[in-house]
Parts: structure tokens; C-alpha cells; sequence
């Protein structure tokens, strides 16, 4: 590996249909040993971005470097280390899903006995071994989506470029697939670059995320740099509290008003949710934790829980892409 | 792993090559080009698929049925004069004689279409709808190593299922007849099996384009086989219409008017390729026949009246049938060059 360059390097990407620009001006870098969540709604871009990345479509305008190589010059050389698991991916339906990962692994050059073995572990780490000499059309959506990604480590890839792993799969195989992306990336240094629209879902996973909308980037970085960043400089705490009654709801609304820091107390939603209070600035919220503390002792109010609630992805994309709206009008 | 990629030259980084170069120049990894790799797969499916037992049946009815009269005809034939020439291939010309259709040549002509449209109708749109298509191209392999092992596939099918149909019929002759083929006949035999796959895979570079154009399979499928039956049953209507309009014929016009006519309707005909077909057939199992079509003026007419009657070598009628040949595989050539390109240039999702 030469890998002094990050295995995955956009330079002013640019992808424009007859009047439609897929994908403007994006620059990219994941590095090796992390996960890129690239999160946008359907029609974002995202897929087109990934197509170029593999040099399935060339792009308008900009560079891709992908494995240190040009996707759209040497698309052979970069397809033979990226592995790519597409959107809704098929199989041969009159094969079996081993039979599916055989022909994989011919198209890619490798020994039967090679391969063999490969299959087998992939098969394995998926969770799809006992299974595997059933015909892919008995297989459900999700079991496709694991086959798929077994799939993409086939060729033993250096990279990995998932277009929506995570959807048509139960919550279960979720946690299952993101834990072996986890995996992958922890024992095998490699790069991963998922899309998804499912933003909570990935959120847990992604080591730093792109937020993408109407073919711009329009932010980068962790969870926590973009909540910082589109947040508002608002935190939120969550409490729990157990009352007897509207009187002591109304007594604990104005307890918590009055705290310091506190902008807005939003109340319980149903029996068993809590209170959620909006901090501003976002730097007072663990002073406001403690407030909150001394304030219940002091009112004779029972604290059942008391914690930061963590910033929503959802509601980070959704502010950024309502910032970005100004924007993207002035600079067309 | 690095080691199965290292030793192929590097080439020059992308900044000095021409901007003109094509991107997908680099040379396979495989131990084997891609193609081959599509190929096999695709053959094998053939193979193993419904479709290619219901053809090889139908087909193998299609030339036993016609056998069945043509072998009654043979024995005929060969009581009255034991000199006859070219008595084993006979067996492919020769049918019932109140219908014209039932021979083995003209069944086949008919059916073959079939064959080609059966093997290719979703070939690229059917990995579409499986959502096997990114899949695929995003392994190490060119775009185009998808439609050529795909073509090829198909082409080693049909040869495989015309080969076995022929050799059947050739069986039965030997069986059941007892009739020797001479070594021209065989000769013959095998130029006719060529001229045959040459049409199949006229039909099936057909197919495969509409299986690139259209989405759906089973649109490429009712496309392909209307135009089909549209040649085949309606072809000499349309011709006998477009000549009627083209060069009527005035009431109580002379020879000359019958003549105009009958020339421009040949010439329509021509332009299908079934009629290519026929017509080269008809001269590469019959070597008595000394020209490709019926005579069109008084003059010629006269002169193979009067023309010994003699026995082509093969060669001589290969070279009748040349032109048919070359257009042939012109037009199959340009149907696989159109689906090439129209694949070349999609976009890899739909």
C-alpha cells in the first residue's frame, strides 16, 4: 500500500445531467480506519457521487482519487480494491447465494480453493452461512442486503462503499451489520464510506458525516462538530420526574423556568417520557444538570432521571439544510 | 493479494497521457478476460434454463415431423432412379408434398428467428430488474466484457442447439435410410449449419439490442417476437403492398408493366432477411440449382431453360449465395454494433 494519501480524495466533484448538477463542487477526504456517513434524502446525490468514485459514470468536472488512482482513467484498477455494495442490490435468482459470491469471486480473477475460503468467511461474517446454499430468490431483503455486503469483501477490498447498507433491514441487523462495519474497519484498517437517508441509524456509527442536499456537501465532521456548528448553540437535557398530580406538573414547570440557563422547558409528552429543557448556551448545560439537582432536593421533587440528551442527527440535518437554503439561492 | 496486481506494468499517470484516451484501456487482471468469465455463466444458465429445453423440443419436432415425409419421398426417389445425385440432402429439402412448408430448411428458416429473439430478450434488461447490473460492473471487468460474453453465450447456444437439430436429422438418414452422405454433401451440410447460425445470430444481436433499449423484458420480448411473426407470416403481404403501390400495374397493362412490378417486389423481398436467408438455404442444400431466384426477364428465363442441366461444385454455389453471405452478416454485425453503443452510453442506473 502507498497509502500516504487518503484512500478516498474528492477535488471539486462535479456530475451535471442536461439541466439537472447531480453533484457540484464536492471535496472529500475519508481516511484510512474510519467510517464517512454520507447522508442526504434520495436524490441527493449520493449514489451519483458513489458511481464516479467507482468510475461507473465520469464525472462533469473535478478530480476523484480513489486508491491513490483516477476512477474515471483506470477504473479497472479501482474496482479490483473497492468494494461496492449498490442500493437495492440483486442476485441471481436461480443461484444460490454461494453460487452468487463463486461467480463474484471468477469475475474477480480468484483460485476456486481461494475463493472458496473467502466465500466461506465472508458467509460467516454476515450471518448468512447457514443459508448460503439456498437460491437467492428465497431470500428476504435484508438477507439480499447481507449477501450484498458479503459480496463487496469478496476481493478482500481496502476500501468499502456501501450505498444504503442499513435499509429494508430489521432493527436487529442493524445493530449486527454496523457492528461488523465496526469490525472491518478496527481489524482491517479499511475505509468505509456509507450513504444512508436513515440518519439516526448510522449516526452511532459514523466516525465523521457528510451532510448532503440538493448535490451539495453543505457540511462535515463529527456529530458533535456539526451540532456545534448547525445547533444553534442550544443543549438539551432530559428529566425524568415522578409526580402525583397537575399541581406538582405546574409547581416543577416553574421550578425549572427558573433556573439559570434555561431558555425553554418543554414538557412530558406521555406518561412515561420526560422533560426536556433547552439550554442556551450549549456550554451551561452540565451547570444546568447540577441546577436542576439542587433545585429538585430543594422543592421536594423526585428525580427519577437526569441526563444530557444526545444531539439528533435528524434535527442537525434538518437545520443544516435549512441554513444552507440562503445560500445555495445567492450563490446561483 | 498485492502481489497478484504488482507485476503488471504500470502505465504513465493520467496527466501525460492524451485527454483523448479512452478511460477503459487497462489491461485485465484475470487470469482470463472478463468475458469469458460472463460467457460462461451466461451459457451455463442457458443450459439449465426452461427456455432451452422447450426450444431444443420444439425445434427437434420441427425437423422430425418434415423428416418423416421426406424420408417416404427419399425411398420414392430412390426406386425410380438409383443414380440419383445428392440423395442425402434431400432429407433437408424435401417434405410433404401437398405442404410446401413441412421441410426441414423451410421449418427452420421459420423457427430459427425464435432461437436468436429467445436467448437475448433480456440479456441486459433482465440484470436491470434483478438489480444484478451495478453489481456486476462494479466488479474488475470492462463494460462492454458484459454484451460481448453475453453475445458470445448466446452464439455458442444456438450453434450448440443447430448442430445437435442437424445432426440428428444427418443421424436418422444414416439409421433409419441407410443413405451415406457423399463428402460434397457433408461439405454442404456444414456451410448450410453456418449460413443458419449466421441468421440466428442476426435475430439475436437483435434481441439483445431491444434488450438494451427497453426496460422491461417482457416488452423486448413482445417487440421482438411481433416483428418476428410480422416477417415471417405477414412479410410477403407487406411486400406484394408496398410493390402494388410502388409500381402499379394499369389495367390491361403489357409485359412490361407485370415485369416492373414483379422486379420491385423481388427487390423489397431482398431487403428482408428472411427472404436472404431462404434463397441462400435453398442454393447451399440444392446443387442443381444454378440461380438464386426465378428468372426475371424472357431472355434469362430462356437461357436456364436451355443450360445443361448440372450439378454445382459447392464452391460455385457458395459464390451464387455470396452477396446473401455478406449482407447477412453485415446486418448482424450493424444490430450488435447499435446495442454495443446503446449500452456503451446508458448510465448504470436506471
Amino acid at each position: 500500500m502507498i497509502a500516504a494519501e487518503a484512500p478516498i480524495v474528492t477535488r471539486g466533484l462535479t456530475k451535471r445531467y442536461e439541466a439537472l448538477t447531480a453533484v457540484d463542487q464536492l471535496d472529500l477526504e475519508v481516511q484510512a480506519g474510519e467510517i464517512f456517513g454520507l447522508l442526504g434524502q434520495n436524490g441527493a446525490g449520493k449514489t451519483t457521487t458513489i458511481l464516479m468514485l467507482l468510475g461507473l459514470t465520469e464525472p462533469t468536472a473535478g478530480t476523484a482519487r480513489v486508491v491513490g488512482l483516477d476512477p474515471a482513467r483506470r477504473p479497472l484498477e479501482v474496482k479490483r480494491r473497492v468494494g461496492y455494495l449498490p442500493d437495492a442490490v440483486g442476485f441471481y435468482g436461480n443461484m444460490t447465494g454461494r453460487q452468487n459470491l463463486r461467480y463474484t469471486a471468477r469475475l474477480n480473477g480468484l483460485e476456486r480453493r481461494d475463493a472458496d475460503a473467502r466465500i466461506a468467511e465472508a458467509l460467516d461474517q454476515v450471518g448468512l452461512a447457514d443459508r448460503a446454499d439456498s437460491t437467492a430468490e428465497t431470500y428476504s431483503r435484508g438477507m439480499l442486503q447481507r449477501l450484498g455486503i458479503a459480496d463487496a469483501l469478496i476481493k478482500q477490498p481496502s476500501v468499502l462503499i456501501l450505498d444504503e447498507p442499513t435499509t429494508a433491514i430489521d432493527p436487529l441487523g442493524v445493530v449486527e451489520i454496523l457492528d461488523l462495519l465496526r469490525g472491518l474497519v478496527r481489524d482491517r484498517g479499511m475505509a468505509i464510506l456509507l450513504s444512508s437517508h436513515l440518519l439516526s441509524q448510522v449516526q452511532s456509527v459514523c466516525d465523521r458525516v457528510g451532510i448532503f442536499a440538493a448535490g451539495r456537501l453543505i457540511g462535515q465532521g463529527t456529530v458533535e462538530d456539526l451540532a456545534t456548528r448547525f445547533g444553534e448553540d442550544t443543549a438539551h437535557v432530559e428529566v425524568g420526574l415522578e409526580l402525583d398530580g397537575p399541581a406538582e406538573t405546574e409547581r416543577a414547570a416553574a421550578v425549572f423556568a427558573s433556573l439559570d440557563g434555561v431558555v425553554g422547558v418543554g414538557r412530558p409528552e406521555g406518561p412515561a417520557a420526560g422533560w426536556r429543557l433547552d439550554v442556551r448556551p450549549a456550554s451551561a448545560e452540565r451547570q444546568v444538570r447540577q441546577a436542576v439537582l439542587a433545585a429538585c432536593v430543594a422543592n421536594g421533587l423526585t428525580l427519577s432521571t437526569l441526563r444530557a440528551s444526545a444531539p439528533s442527527l435528524d434535527e442537525i440535518y434538518r437545520r443544516a439544510v435549512h441554513q444552507a437554503r440562503p445560500a445555495a439561492v445567492s450563490a446561483a | 493479494m498485492s502481489a497478484a496486481a504488482s507485476p503488471r506494468p504500470e502505465r504513465a499517470p493520467a496527466h501525460e497521457r492524451s485527454q483523448l484516451a479512452r478511460p477503459a484501456q487497462e489491461a485485465s487482471a484475470l487470469g482470463r478476460p472478463g468475458w469469458t468469465v460472463i460467457a460462461g455463466k451466461e451459457f451455463a444458465d442457458h443450459l439449465l434454463s426452461a427456455r432451452f429445453i422447450v426450444l431444443l423440443v420444439v425445434l427437434a419436432l420441427a425437423a422430425v415431423v418434415p423428416l418423416y415425409f421426406a424420408s417416404a419421398r427419399i425411398r420414392e426417389l430412390a426406386e425410380q432412379a438409383s443414380g440419383a445425385q445428392a440423395v442425402f440432402l434431400a432429407l433437408f429439402t424435401l417434405g410433404s408434398q401437398q405442404v410446401p412448408l413441412l421441410r426441414v430448411d423451410a421449418f427452420v428458416g421459420i423457427v430459427a428467428p425464435l432461437l436468436g429473439i429467445a436467448f437475448a430478450f433480456d440479456a441486459v434488461n433482465g440484470e436491470r430488474s434483478e438489480g444484478t447490473l451495478p453489481r456486476l460492473l462494479s466488479q474488475p471487468i470492462h463494460r462492454d466484457d458484459v454484451i460481448n460474453g453475453k453475445f458470445a453465450a448466446g452464439l455458442a447456444i444456438i450453434s450448440l442447439v443447430l448442430t445437435a437439430i442437424v445432426a440428428i436429422i444427418a443421424g436418422f438418414g444414416l439409421l433409419r435410410l441407410g443413405i451415406v452422405p457423399a463428402g460434397g454433401e457433408v461439405l454442404r451440410i456444414v456451410a448450410w449449419l453456418g449460413l443458419t447460425i449466421v441468421y440466428v445470430a442476426l435475430w439475436l444481436a437483435f434481441g439483445l439490442l431491444l434488450s438494451v433499449l427497453l426496460r422491461r423484458a417482457a416488452t423486448s420480448a413482445l417487440i421482438g417476437f411481433g416483428i418476428w411473426i410480422l416477417i415471417t407470416i405477414f412479410g410477403g403481404l407487406i411486400v406484394g403492398l408496398v410493390a402494388g403501390l410502388l409500381a402499379p400495374i394499369p389495367s390491361g397493362g403489357g409485359a412490361t408493366d407485370i415485369l416492373a412490378s414483379a422486379q420491385l417486389q423481388q427487390l423489397i423481398t431482398r431487403l428482408l432477411p428472411s427472404t436472404l436467408y431462404q434463397e441462400a438455404s435453398l442454393v447451399l442444400l440444392d446443387p442443381s440449382i444454378t440461380q438464386v431466384s426465378t428468372p426475371s426477364t424472357i431472355g434469362q428465363a430462356i437461357a436456364a431453360q436451355e443450360q445443361i442441366a448440372s450439378l454445382l461444385s459447392l464452391d460455385q454455389s457458395l459464390l451464387l449465395v455470396w452477396p446473401h453471405v455478406v449482407a447477412l452478416v453485415a446486418l448482424t454485425v450493424a444490430c450488435f454494433a447499435a446495442a454495443y453503443v446503446a449500452f456503451m452510453r446508458q448510465e448504470v442506473r436506471a
